[in-house]
């Protein structure tokens, strides 16, 4: 099957379906989704939007772009993290202007709250700069978005899964991507490609993402000789509910709660007196790491304790609602009487697909666009997170650049004609799934899986070193040729989700060996990327972004420089 | 755990008929429901289709009908299921295949409220106020996660498939009762129709399948009293 548009969009998240609602007045624009889009999973986000407004005490963007910079272990963007952080205030108030139902002051206006990282005058104490809708922030401005969506008629293939992106002549054709309900391959013809397919948090063991997280738009354009910048930076999110890594939003710390070992002590005033529970996530995920290194987990166990005991029923049910659901369904625990076990659960990819701060994909180390390809979102990396991304900003980032890259692909369709299509164009993704669907291999794929995650996990998680970083990397080689032997059972063509999830594993492993290498070539620690055996940061060597490329020789590693403005890196303490 | 799962099987390229398939999977109580079908899925019959992301109950996506009631399956526990538990697809939408159903027409019934926000007059540079006292009023309403568990466990949309359902009412109370909104007359006229507001008969199972604590039957309500005290 054979479509035309101006321009396609593939994933209906915040960042997707911003674009959609900046695009689609402009062109005849589709949006390709392998979830119906309010599945996405911009609608697991809890604690809030992080934006400069002020309405409960001053606050400033200058500040909170320090705040980012500094977040990000100085390897951000600044002129990137600039515009973040100044368009985030508009986009708050755009936000409401939709509807969104946000929390209030008493007073009527937006309410805000504390977060990890965010503080008033460069760093001196936490200020209230969250803009949050109870602990559903993130289900709010979803739900908004796609409500947009829907009075705008944008136009949406839902569970479409995408297959590969079409490059012809040095611009982008179009996508090919596989319809799940009949299992036919469609091509869709366009003058732009916006990719806004998430993460891929799917390849670590504990992890507070969902199934549908397997980096797959990552994957594509990894395969189609663009590089991935900085994937070896992956953040832990301190408090995931032990062993399942559901996510209790940072916003529980925001509110007062605090971690305890199992001393019962508030180890976080040790590793950062000033912003303790609320410093960035990296370093309370390795400070709770420590503490059960050293044997100071609960009953010398390998996870601590978050206590929301001294909060009050009336702050758990009115600000924290949902992460208290959590606790009660998951764990049959009470939190305003007892304390939760959790351990940090692999939560966000700062790195991903790089742009410049149009959203435009940006293919080497001088940032030559790719014209028409676009990318927002966690799968893009613009950078403004750099080693490390701060609470509440994946929310702006998702927002300010999928409507930077909607409006800069809007003029681009204005402004273009579409390029034609390559030869054969389905030829990739239909030898793929001829191949997958016709093997007479042994393997199962979730074993697979199941090893990629576990390895993942001890040896790429929180902390790394080299040879536990060499003997990871030999089991991605190893699960990657075991893969070409897997066996599906189920050989229909309608919603065949076993062969779905076959093909996002192959991206997953792809994915793996990206981070993997880059984590063994960076010989320092940054931000989520912790070396036991290079534990300091290393800004003589080490201050740029990694590219990964994908070659015949394996991954290729290039790096490019980091944009320094306003602020000259330092070390960073909370 | 020894926990014995019967599902509802279909496979519309080979099945004329459903037929049951029977699973034994060693599993924790504390376990997701979700977890047991995963392992069918992974270990078992990579055939067992259906839908599922988040895994904790916010995504909407893996309503089914469990033990003869709606629930998501990542949010049930194991333990308070019991070792022999029964699985089927939600009732009274097609079923494509297995557990996945035909959304289609409940994603065109939540449309027809016109459920996104509407006013006419200006808007402020800043954020419109609202009171916490004006947000709490459509509070429960915003935590609906469009995952129909409420209108495939209603008999009157079982009785009536053109009923508008409890859902779609429930994101069009959302709106007529958010103080900033300026078109509830609009979705007022649409839910104030034979196949609208009026087919509730005061049921309740929607309150019970509600996998987000809704209480449903109640907005259905305040859209019932609205009507009828509106004044034109």
């Amino acid at each position: 099957m054979y479509r035309k548009y101006d321009a396609v969009i593939v994933g209906g998240g915040g960042a997707g379906l911003m674009a959609a609602l900046n695009l689609s007045p402009h062109g005849d624009v589709a949006v390709i989704s392998k979830l119906y889009p309010v599945r996405s999973h911009t609608g697991a986000a809890q604690g809030g939007i992080g934006a400069a407004l002020g309405n409960l005490e001053e606050d400033h963007w200058e500040w909170h772009m320090f705040d980012t910079v500094k977040g990000s272990d100085y390897l951000a963007d600044q002129d990137a993290v600039e515009i973040l952080c100044r368009e985030a205030i508009e986009t708050v108030y755009d936000l409401e202007h939709w509807g969104l139902p946000f929390s209030r002051t008493p007073d009527g206006k937006i309410a805000q709250r504390r977060f990890g990282g965010h503080a008033r005058e460069y760093g001196k104490a936490p200020v209230q700069r969250s803009c949050y809708a109870a602990d559903r922030t993130g289900h709010m401005i979803l739900q908004t978005l796609y409500q947009q969506c829907i009075k705008n008629d944008v136009h949406f293939y839902n569970e479409f899964h995408l297959l590969d992106l079409l490059v012809e002549n040095g611009r982008v054709a179009g996508v090919v991507a596989f319809c799940l309900a009949t299992g036919e391959i469609h091509t869709f013809h366009a003058t732009a490609v916006l990719f806004a397919t998430g993460g891929c948090g799917r390849m670590f063991r504990v992890t507070s993402n969902a199934h549908a997280l397997t980096g797959d738009g990552m994957a594509v354009a990894l395969r189609r000789g663009i590089p991935l910048e900085d994937m070896e930076f992956f953040q832990f999110h301190p408090t995931g509910i032990y062993k399942l890594g559901i996510l209790l939003s940072e916003a529980a710390r925001g509110e007062g709660g605090v971690l305890r070992n199992g001393q019962n002590e508030r180890f976080m005033e040790r590793y950062a007196p000033s912003l303790k529970d609320l410093a960035s996530r990296d370093v309370v995920s390795r400070a709770i790491y420590r503490e059960v290194q050293a044997g100071r987990g609960i009953g010398g166990k390998n996870y601590v304790h978050l206590d929301l005991t001294h909060l009050g029923r009336e702050v758990l049910d009115k600000k924290l609602p949902d992460i208290t659901d959590f606790v009660r369904t998951y764990m049959g625990l009470e939190p305003a009487t007892e304390l939760i076990p959790i351990q940090p659960t692999a939560h966000y990819a700062m790195g991903g697909i790089p742009t410049d701060v149009e959203a435009r994909v940006v293919i080497d180390e001088k940032n030559t666009p790719l014209p028409g390809f676009y990318a927002a979102g966690e799968c893009a990396c613009v950078s403004v997170h750099g080693g490390n991304r701060l609470g509440t900003n994946s929310l702006v980032d998702i927002l300010v650049f999928g409507r930077r890259g909607g409006r800069h692909a809007a003029r681009f369709i204005q402004e273009n004609e579409s390029v034609p299509l390559p030869p054969n164009p389905q030829e990739r993704a239909r030898a793929m799934v001829a191949s997958l669907m016709g093997s007479s291999g042994h393997e199962r794929a979730a074993l697979i899986r199941d090893e990629l995650q576990d390895e993942m996990m001890a040896k790429a998680g929180v902390f790394r070193e080299a040879s536990g970083l060499k003997s990871v990397r030999d089991k991605v080689r190893e699960l990657r040729d075991r893969y070409q032997q897997v066996n599906i059972e189920d050989h229909g063509l309608k919603y065949n989700t076993e062969l779905l999830e076959v093909i996002e594993l192959g991206g997953l492993i792809e994915l793996a060996e990206t981070l993997v290498e880059g984590a063994l070539a960076r010989q320092e620690s940054r931000g989520g990327h912790a070396r036991e055996d290079f534990p300091k940061r290393d800004d003589a060597n080490w201050m740029k972004h990694t590219l990964a490329y994908q070659s015949p020789k394996g991954i290729e590693l290039r790096y490019k420089p980091v944009t320094i403005t306003k602020f000259q890196p330092t070390e960073r303490k909370y | 755990m020894q926990v014995h799962l019967k599902i509802r099987r279909f496979n519309p390229e080979k099945d004329e008929q459903a037929w049951w398939g029977h699973y034994t999977v060693e599993a924790e109580p504390t376990d997701r429901l979700l977890d047991a079908l995963n392992h069918v899925k992974w270990y078992l019959d990579g055939t067992l289709t259906y839908r599922r992301s988040c895994a904790h109950g916010v995504c909407g996506s893996d309503a089914m009908l469990v033990n003869g009631a709606n629930a998501l399956a990542c949010k049930v526990l194991l333990k308070s299921l019991g070792a022999s538990i029964t699985i089927e697809p939600l009732r009274g939408l097609p079923v494509i295949k297995d557990l996945l159903v035909d959304l289609e027409g409940f994603f065109a019934k939540y449309r027809q409220v016109k459920p996104y926000f509407i006013t006419h007059s200006a808007t402020p540079h800043k954020e419109r106020l609202q009171t916490p006292e004006e947000r709490e009023i459509y509070d429960d309403t915003t935590k609906c996660i469009l995952c129909a568990a409420c209108t495939t466990s209603c008999p009157s949309f079982w009785g009536d498939p053109d009923y508008v359902g409890p859902a779609a009412i429930v994101n069009a109370a959302r709106f007529i009762f958010d103080s900033r909104d300026e078109g509830a007359e609009e979705r007022l006229e649409v839910l104030g129709s034979a196949d609208g507001v009026w087919r509730c008969r005061t049921i309740f199972n929607c309150v019970e399948a509600c996998p987000r604590g809704i209480d449903v039957t109640r907005a259905i309500g305040q859209v019932k009293k609205a009507l009828l005290y509106r004044k034109t």
